[in-house]
């Protein structure tokens, strides 16, 4: 039997029989040297298909534990794992064998071992961390990461960032606003990444990173305002709720369409390289993300152009219903990097401390190197996807609250700036007084506030207003004034 | 000669397009004839046109910079930006992955961020690939961020059908991107169409979709010494009557005013005077030209390219019967591309795309001269 009929399977079947498999089973699964008897029907059917699909290892990870894996097939050559580089082969080889030919790309040595690159190594790649689950720093110098100024207004920001989501998720559900979406459990990625960017560096968000724009100034009024789309805030009342964008404050407003931002950060990065600016660009994403068209050429594009971005994902396990093992067969984001020629680390995303300094780290070789780098921060989205999900639908209330409690990076860093003596339960109790007062307070007034005159829905579809436009707005006004009752007494003209 | 030209008035500042286009307007009044100066010697084909407004932008602001499939070192798959590379070096003539949605991003954040992209389509074909950063994060920009962020990008490359390039490479866009605010959408046809429009939407603050046609590139058309001179803008927005006529206006863009130009003289033979309106402009449209061509000729023939259903004539005829109904002496006649995707062979292609016959066929019925109503005659 040739080997090319050895190596046929169907990836969907087999892939959802041994999700199952693994989902419900948390352990650890070691290498298995052979396919295991529990599926020889799939193989037999995937035998019958026309063609023949090359297989690799697989590995397999549960969302919940990320400690599950299984490796699905192998072949008499190398078990899944094996490392393929040519260390070994240079010992064995004659003279002949190792010459290499000098390709368009570059010199490629040669080989008489068939070795096929594994899908996904054995042992996943690991996560930077500084302080463990119980906010115990795991190394001595981690005083010396952070300033207590620094660190408390990370703290107070993660603070404020949960309880203005808080009250703005409840107010969705009063039917005050039309939507919302929270950032539970992500407070360290948000407050702690922006702690490490300077005011110049140009932050392209997806939509679960509003704790950036609240370190750089957007105040909770503000927030409240674009949600409520009133004529106060910035927005003349253009968007939906959480698309923010400040100009002033380096944001640009969010863009629904997925991932898009992550060319455009590559273009904004190129547009700094002509500045020749000491500030990077930084774009976040979320592992669902990652599988749009658009963020392997902004990647691959961003390692030629030699652009600096810090690319950030924020790995937290969901994209809505779809669960990581769902979205990618790879060990998660951070391999993906390698795959462009990018420099990659993977961090503990709900320790503020790690996120703080892996992006200040990589801002720093973003930004003297002149090149991009990747990120992908470890958490777990304890949100709801939006107000629109319900998330019980589809994972259990335990994994959520197991998560929202054990793993909760607002309590890790409370933990671990208490033992310092720069905190305790007198400032923690005002700073809840005072941010929960602060977000009722803006929602309030963003309610009642006047909603964007008429000429504003005219205005910006050009840099100037074009004649045409102008003549639909005198059309509309003479319209609404022939008819009044058509149209509601409080609009704004 | 137009080279030395091009230096002497190399330094004149750039005046803005609604500047240059107040001042061409009182030079030469839009209803006037345009074709004839008194010094124009000099022929350029549109391929030359493109490049040297390009080259003249690229050289006036050092912001504008040039993004594509081989635009560089194989200087541009239709020739196009060919000696740019050269001149101003791969920091802005930039060579890219074959990524449409990866390049068009890019250029969109750039924009944001105050360069001012030229991207090249190889086809406007293939900028379906990259369709949602043109739509969603070009076009609406400027109003979903309240003004502030405006994307000064151009997406230029040929439109529509060349020939004998199949399906997914014939369509014409027009329609489809002149239906979205927030974009402007430019079709030239001459030389001096070609300078001036591409000038004007490199100056533009606001996302231009340029639509050129491949077999226009090698045509040599007379230019002006004031459409040499490089701070030379045409208006966006603003059509040409390319040909005076009392009978019947043709409005058409693109190659299509070179067929209708020619099915001119042919009914003028049958003593149909027809006047033929190069649209120059899809978005913004000029209806105020064109109406007040309809009341006076009291016919219309409308013909592009593209698909039937939905196309640029069909809110052509809207807007003509919305404005000047009363004053229509017969239906609105409408001519289009065949509603199939474009066969290959040549004869059927042939049979896909209007024809000059076909234009003059329809103004003849449109003038009652055809001794039969149906369309399809």
């Amino acid at each position: 039997m040739s080997m090319l009929q050895w190596l046929t399977r169907t990836r969907t079947g087999g892939g959802n029989f041994i999700k199952k498999i693994i989902c419900s089973n948390l352990t650890l699964c070691p290498n298995q040297a052979t396919a295991s008897s529990s599926f020889p029907s799939l193989l037999s059917n995937s035998r019958n298909r026309k063609g023949a699909n090359f297989a690799f290892g697989y590995s397999y990870s549960c969302s919940s534990t990320y400690a599950a894996y299984f490796s699905a097939r192998h072949y008499s050559s190398m078990k899944a794992g094996e490392q393929i580089l040519s260390e070994e082969d240079e010992d064995e080889s004659t003279l002949e064998e190792n010459q290499g030919t000098d390709f368009p790309g570059g010199q490629i040595a040669y080989t008489t071992k068939m070795n096929f690159l594994p899908g996904s190594s054995e042992k996943r790649v690991q996560c930077y961390r500084v302080l463990d689950e119980d906010g115990y720093p795991m190394q001595s110098n981690v005083s010396e990461l952070v300033s207590k100024e620094v660190a408390l207004k990370v703290y107070s920001g993660m603070v404020t960032l949960n309880t203005m989501d808080k009250y703005f998720y409840e107010a969705q559900r009063q039917g005050r606003l039309s939507f919302y979406l929270t950032s539970f459990g992500e407070e360290a990625i948000n407050l702690a990444s922006a702690a490490a960017l300077s005011s110049d560096d140009v932050v392209l968000a997806q939509y679960r990173e509003p704790g950036v724009l609240l370190w750089r100034g957007f105040t909770v009024q503000d927030f409240a305002n674009q949600c409520f789309g009133n004529n106060a805030g910035h927005g003349k009342g253009r968007q939906m709720p959480i698309h923010y964008g400040s100009k002033n404050l380096n944001f640009i407003t969010i863009s629904s369409p997925l991932t898009t931002q992550l060319p455009q950060a590559v273009g904004i990065a190129y547009s700094l390289k002509m500045d020749k600016k000491d500030s990077c660009v930084v774009a976040f994403f979320g592992d669902g993300s990652a599988s749009e068209g658009d963020f392997h050429a902004a990647l691959n594009f961003a390692a030629v152009m030699d652009a600096p971005v810090v690319f950030i994902c924020r790995n937290n396990g969901w994209a809505i219903s779809t669960p990581v093992t769902q979205q990618f067969r790879s060990d998660g984001i951070v391999v993906k990097g390698q795959g462009y020629g990018i420099p990659s680390i993977r961090v503990d995303g709900n320790d503020a401390l790690a996120v703080y300094n892996v992006v200040r780290s990589a801002r720093q070789i973003a930004i003297s190197e002149q090149r991009p780098i990747l990120i992908e921060a470890m958490t777990y989205r304890v949100s709801h996807h939006s107000t629109s999900d319900d998330s019980t639908k589809y994972r259990s209330v335990d994994e959520i609250e197991h998560w929202k409690t054990v793993h909760s990076p607002i309590t890790r860093l409370r933990k671990w700036v208490e033992r310092k003596g720069w905190w305790g339960n007198k400032e923690e109790s005002k700073l809840h007084f005072e941010a929960t007062k602060q977000v009722k307070q803006a929602i309030d007034e963003a309610e009642k506030e006047e909603k964007p005159p008429l000429r504003d829905m005219f205005t910006d579809v050009y840099y100037e207003l074009p004649s045409n436009l102008m003549e639909q707005e005198t059309m509309l006004r003479e319209t609404i004034q022939r008819h009044p009752k058509d149209f509601p007494k409080d609009m704004p003209l | 000669m137009w080279g030395i030209l091009r230096q002497k008035v190399g330094g004149a500042t750039c005046l803005s397009p609604q500047g240059v286009g107040s001042h061409m307007l009182r030079l030469r009044p839009v209803t006037s004839a345009l074709r004839n100066y008194s010094s124009a010697a000099k022929e350029m084909t549109v391929r030359d046109a493109l490049n040297s407004a390009l080259d003249e932008e690229m050289a006036a602001d050092p912001n504008v910079f040039v993004m594509g499939e081989e635009v560089g070192e194989y200087q541009g798959a239709y020739k196009i930006t060919k000696g740019l590379l050269d001149k101003y070096g791969p920091e802005r003539v930039v060579d890219t992955p074959i990524t449409e949605a990866g390049f068009a991003g890019i250029g969109v954040g750039s924009a944001y961020h105050g360069l001012r992209p030229v991207i090249e389509f190889m086809t406007f074909n293939f900028s379906m690939q990259a369709i949602d950063h043109i739509i969603n994060s070009a076009a609406k920009s400027n109003y979903m961020s309240a003004g502030q962020i405006n994307v000064p990008i151009v997406f230029r490359g040929p439109n529509g059908p060349a020939a004998g390039v199949g399906a997914q490479h014939s369509q014409c866009y027009a329609a489809w991107y002149g239906s979205v605010p927030g974009l402007k959408v430019l079709v030239p046809y001459s030389s001096e169409d070609a300078r001036g429009l591409l000038k004007a939407a490199i100056r533009d603050p606001d996302p231009v979709v340029f639509l050129e046609n491949e077999l226009l590139y090698g045509e040599s058309f007379p230019v002006s010494a004031e459409a040499l001179d490089s701070s030379f803008c045409l208006p966006i927005g603003k059509a040409k009557i390319e040909r005076e006529g009392k009978d019947i206006t043709i409005t058409a863009f693109s190659k299509m005013v070179g067929y209708a130009l020619k099915a001119a003289e042919i009914l003028k033979k049958e003593g149909i005077s027809a006047e033929v309106i190069n649209l120059r402009s899809i978005r913004p449209l000029d209806r105020a030209t064109i109406n007040v061509s309809v009341r006076k000729t009291n016919r219309l023939l409308t013909v592009e390219e593209g698909f039937p259903q939905h196309g640029v004539g069909a809110e052509i005829c809207a807007s003509v019967v919305e404005d000047s109904f009363g004053y229509l002496d017969a239906p609105v006649e409408r001519i289009a591309g065949a509603d199939v995707p474009t066969p290959y062979a040549a004869n059927l292609e042939r049979m896909a795309f209007p024809q000059i016959e076909d234009i003059v066929r329809a103004a003849k019925r449109a003038c009652y001269r055809s001794g039969t109503m149906v369309a399809t005659a």
